[in-house]
């Protein structure tokens, strides 16, 4: 189980207050799709993904990179309970979207280049750690229901 | 994924841009992966990792050093690296999963220290980039 330190809690609940949901979520899943293609196997109702300006402007996609980072938002606010938290969403994902657990690993450091370039100086060596425990944290929890 | 030459292009004006503060990053990219990936430490027993130390950013500029000729040689990645390949192989016995880390945290710091030229398009012309030279670096694993 992954342990936050009072800190760590103290940055990540900081910057995420900060964070605009809406647009973070279409450009981490954007960027999930235009730099990792394979992941558009998930999305073929999305209608047109052909090229990176049609990515990053698609409406579907920017909806559901929406709907996933509310839910990482709901993540932050339970960071010492996230397999529970997560427990449905993750039986979701393996049985009804059969999604391989690795490209919730790929979305979460896409997520953490997206806070990167957004939030500059700010996004520093320590505030990342912290992050990339959270984002760990999830990518566990969502793969812990598989069987 | 071979890189296209737009790709190849946008890499080469960065680093151009970047000029002589590919040790800056490179050094900054060591440290967050020393931080978020605690595991990483392991090999480095010899050197202070403290934030700052002399000692890391004299290995950012070798690791700097090696992705400015990984830049030059794009069109031979694996004959460019092949000493740097068998070096971490042989000698340093490093897993390859470490490349990774490393090549995520810099592109985290590039996507901090250059945001307008982070884009999407160049995001993942640099992570193909990187995943090249991971690739060139483990060919000497067999």
């Amino acid at each position: 189980m992954v342990h936050f330190t009072a800190e760590e809690k103290a940055a990540i609940t900081s910057l995420w207050g900060k964070v605009n949901v809406e647009e973070a979520g279409g450009e981490a899943l954007g960027r999930l799709l235009v730099v990792y293609p394979w992941t558009q196997r998930f999305f073929d109702n999305f209608g047109n993904l052909s090229s990176t300006s049609a990515i990053m402007g698609n409406p579907k996609v920017k909806a559901h990179g929406k709907k996933v980072l509310t839910s990482f938002g709901d993540a932050i606010k339970n960071m010492d309970n996230l397999k529970g938290a997560f427990a449905k969403l993750s039986e979701l994902h393996c049985d009804k979207l059969h999604v391989d657990p690795e490209n919730f690993r790929l979305l979460g450091n896409v997520l953490v280049c997206v806070l990167a370039h957004h939030f500059g100086h700010e996004f520093n060596p320590q505030v990342q750690a912290a992050f990339q425990k959270v984002v760990a944290g999830v990518a566990n929890a969502l793969a812990h229901k598989y069987h | 994924m071979v890189l296209s030459a737009a790709e190849r292009a946008a890499v080469r004006a960065l680093w151009t841009k970047l000029g002589s503060n590919v040790g800056v990053y490179a050094t900054e990219a060591l440290e967050r992966t020393f931080l978020a990936f605690p595991t990483t430490k392991t090999y480095f027993p010899h050197l202070d990792l403290t934030p700052g130390s002399a000692q890391v950013k004299a290995h950012g500029q070798k690791v700097a050093d090696a992705l400015t000729r990984a830049v030059a040689h794009l069109d031979d990645l694996p004959t460019a690296l092949w000493a740097l390949s068998d070096l971490h192989v042989r000698q340093l016995r490093v897993d390859p999963v470490n490349f990774k880390l490393l090549g995520h945290c810099l592109l985290v710091t590039l996507a901090r220290h250059y945001p307008g030229d982070f884009s999407p398009a160049m995001h993942a012309s640099l992570e193909k980039f990187l995943s090249h030279v991971i690739s060139a670096l483990a060919t000497s694993y067999g």
